[in-house]
């Protein structure tokens, strides 16, 4: 480490990001090269997945800058990201289409542009695509299509994907390089499983059965169909049981459409152009959820780049949570300057702890997933709100 | 001044909060908290995730209120994991008698359908479990649980959850689902009610905090505490933080106390340390203004400390007594 260890009294000091950049994971069987995956031109696609808060839109972000100030030519795509970081990006329009980032350094012939997702915008636009313009407007307007596309559960990942198949039909010329960001999962991956999810709620007797009398003399007085429709009527109303045949009616010509484009972008997921990083924190909960994740994308077949293990605490070297711990008792009763180093022993006592608590649970997990390399990045002091505090992440992941 | 101290007391908590924040934690150390001095309290989850079984390490709940645990002073924690197919098979039966129509609806995928794309149903339906488990007396009248707490959406969707009459809107402008939402309006917004909200002195849980007390107050439901959680202690006093940042603790200092205590050191270890201390009080500083933004909030707070081993069931009733302590029970 370079630098003086005194700062002139009266001028503030501030931490400097820590000259550790490859940490390694003991245990795994080799370290995640972040850099020669964005140097690859053969990655075309990365998506970022993880749990709720571990650091995805970070990540994803961090890693766009990173490739665009490399040479290559990025779009992002995020979900959510933090109002200070969003407008730092310039993601204030909210037109549902990438613009370029001010600020990214452009010498190596790279570019970066960046949207945010609106879920129903997104959905908006398939429908419009798809349907002719009276249909649509039919469909935009009713009540069930409207909860579908604001609220359902899965509908901002089958969304997402949506995105990251219409950017991946428009990259050829302006993007070599497109990182998606994923909504917080909660122990599933749901932007795999809300596509299949939603086509085959759409494609259920149900809805065969809604469309049944709208088609014609189709065999509708099948046993139950009669209990099944005054039990609607009594509950629901007929107002409602028309409004839900139209929507259903409305809706039969996209199902298709829909259907084909999810199994289309599931197959760009599997394709070798795309890389998943796994984002975790050196935690339990997070872990868990990462192995579950590690193991359900080998199971489909996804294409695993390797773990980020993000925010790990990086404690200087050189002093052992407990000798730290008995020396700030030891100076505990002097006097002048004492006290105040045995606080700061205290500190650097509790942040070895963690430490060592990180590197065990980061342990198991490299132990039973030897297969995926990893690297740690460091907890900043500060969030990450601005293109430097990116550029930071970016560098400490890439080394 | 906590919202319990005037007016009746609140009977239903509603414990929502960003992501990850440690809602689920929160509200079972409030059902603890609650079920103090002998009383009844039934701890609801709504999004199937049994994170309630999980915390009291028991087997997955089934839709079925039981009892998980005992609070000090011989209370208990009845606990019921609240699954809207269930319910709504629960409420055609005994609304309707829908018995085997019901379970036509399902052949027919309408139960999954309703359930998961209708209009706010799903919300209907959880709720109104929620409702009816409020309402519910004993033989003598007297109600079955003394208070009720529900582990609920994030906060993202907690306005949309809990204001099920304008969700249902769209659906019902009359008949039974648009009845049923009414009344469970009144109840979500009766004093009776609070809305807590869980946070972390972080920038995004702490927006979503502000931007939740919107949500609630634009659909005029009752605001309870914010409940700061994960709140680190630190060796250094706020001289001592100063001291740090201001470099007022040189090098020499330093190396000249690590001598006193015996540490050999470097001046590599010496840097280490000080830089190590000042990354240390820039992240509270950051906590601080947090802290800072929520106090200017004017809403009541409570703060809960990071328990250093995590949380397990001891752990639980720690946080329950410290809820206790700062009046939110
Ligand atoms: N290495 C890091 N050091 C310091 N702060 C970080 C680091 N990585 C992320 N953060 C901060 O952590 C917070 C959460 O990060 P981020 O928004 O990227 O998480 P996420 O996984 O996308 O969350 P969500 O699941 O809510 O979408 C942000 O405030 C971010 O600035
Ligand atoms: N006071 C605390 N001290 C230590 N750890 C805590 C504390 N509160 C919560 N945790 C831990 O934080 C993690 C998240 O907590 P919890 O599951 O309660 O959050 P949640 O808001 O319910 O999350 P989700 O949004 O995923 O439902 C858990 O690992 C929990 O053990
Ligand atoms: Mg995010
Ligand atoms: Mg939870």
């Amino acid at each position: 480490m370079t630098g003086k260890a005194r700062t002139a009294p009266g001028s503030r000091r501030r931490s400097r990001a820590r000259s550790v950049s490859t940490h390694p994971v003991a245990g795994a069987s080799h370290a995640l090269d972040v850099d020669a995956l964005i140097h690859d031109d053969h990655t075309r696609i990365v998506v970022c997945c993880g749990s709720g808060g571990v650091g995805k839109t970070t990540t994803a972000a961090a890693l766009a800058l990173h490739a665009a100030e490399r040479g290559r030519r990025v779009v992002v795509l995020t979900i959510d990201p933090a109002r200070r970081l969003a407008q730092s990006m310039g993601l204030t329009e909210l037109d549902n289409l990438p613009r370029p980032v001010e600020g990214v350094g452009t010498p190596a012939g790279g570019s970066l542009d960046a949207m945010m997702l609106d879920m129903k915008r997104t959905f908006d636009e398939v429908v419009e695509a798809h349907a002719a313009p009276e249909r649509a407007a039919q469909i935009l307007t009713n009540p069930f299509y409207v909860a579908l596309s604001s609220s359902f559960a899965g509908t901002q990942e089958y969304m997402a994907m949506e995105k990251l198949g219409q950017l991946s039909a428009q990259a050829s010329g302006r993007w070599d390089l497109i990182v998606v960001d994923t909504p917080p999962s909660r122990s599933a991956l749901d932007f795999l499983d809300a596509p299949a999810r939603l086509a085959s709620l759409l494609d259920g007797r149900f809805i065969k059965l809604m469309l049944a009398p709208a088609k014609g003399p189709a065999r509708i007085f099948s046993a139950g169909f009669g209990v099944v429709t005054s039990a609607l009527n009594k509950v629901l109303g007929t107002a409602v049981l028309r409004d839900v045949q139209t929507f259903i009616a409305a809706f039969d010509t996209l199902f298709g459409g829909f259907r084909a484009r999810a199994e289309k972008t599931y197959a760009l997921l599997q394709a070798p152009g795309t890389a998943f990083l796994v984002v975790a924190a050196p935690e339990p909960d997070a872990l868990r959820e990462a192995a579950y994740f590690v193991e359900r994308l080998t199971q489909e077949d996804m294409p695993i780049a390797g773990l980020v293990l993000n925010r790990v605490t990086v404690p200087s070297p050189g002093l052992e949570a407990e000798r730290a711990q008995a020396a700030a008792e030891r100076l505990d009763d002097g006097d002048g300057d004492d006290p105040l180093v045995a606080a700061v022993l205290r500190v650097h006592a509790e942040q070895a702890r963690r430490s060592s608590r990180e590197k065990q649970y980061a342990r198991r997990f490299a132990g039973s997933h030897r297969e995926v390399p990893i690297v740690a990045v460091p907890a900043l002091a500060t969030d990450v709100h601005d293109l430097e505090g990116l550029r930071q992440i970016g560098t400490l992941m890439a080394g | 001044m906590t919202p319990s101290d005037s007016g009746p007391q609140v009977r239903l908590h509603i414990v929502s909060g960003k992501g990850g924040t440690g809602k689920s934690t929160v509200a079972a150390a409030l059902a603890l908290a609650l079920a103090c001095d002998g009383k009844r309290v039934l701890l609801c989850e709504v999004e199937g995730r049994q994170g309630i079984a999980q915390l009291f390490d028991v087997a997955p709940l089934p839709y079925e209120e039981r009892s998980i645990a005992v609070a000090t002073g011989g209370g208990e924690v009845y606990a019921l994991a609240i699954d809207a197919e269930a319910a709504l098979l629960e409420y055609l039966d005994m609304y309707y008698r829908l018995g085997r129509a019901g379970k036509a609806l399902d052949r027919f995928g309408i139960i999954d359908f309703a359930t998961t794309i209708a209009p706010g149903v799903r919300d209907v339906l959880l709720t109104g479990k929620v409702y009816e488990a409020n309402r519910r007396r004993d033989d003598d009248g007297t109600p079955e649980y003394d208070a009720i707490v529900v582990d609920a959406p994030p906060t993202g969707r907690i306005a949309r959850f809990l204001n099920v009459n304008r969700e249902v809107a769209g659906l019902a402008r009359v008949g039974p689902i648009r009845n049923q939402a009414d009344s469970i309006m009144v109840m979500m917004r009766s004093r009776r009610t609070a809305v807590h909200l869980v946070t972390v002195l972080e920038d995004m849980p702490v927006q979503e905090t502000i931007d939740g007390i919107a949500a609630l107050r634009e659909s005029e439901l009752p605001l309870g505490h914010v409940i700061v959680n994960l709140v680190r202690r630190s060796p250094l006093d706020e001289p001592a933080r100063k001291a740090v940042l201001d470099g007022r603790l040189t090098a020499d200092a330093m190396a000249a106390g690590l001598g006193t205590a015996g540490v050999r050191h470097s001046p590599e270890l010496v840097e280490g340390l000080l830089n190590e201390a000042v990354h240390h009080v820039e992240r509270l500083e950051l906590e601080t203004e947090h802290a800072m933004t929520l106090d200017r909030l004017g809403v009541p707070l409570v703060h809960l400390e990071q328990l250093a081993d995590g949380v397990d069931l001891g752990g639980l009733y720690d946080l329950a007594s410290a809820l206790r302590e700062q009046g939110l029970v």
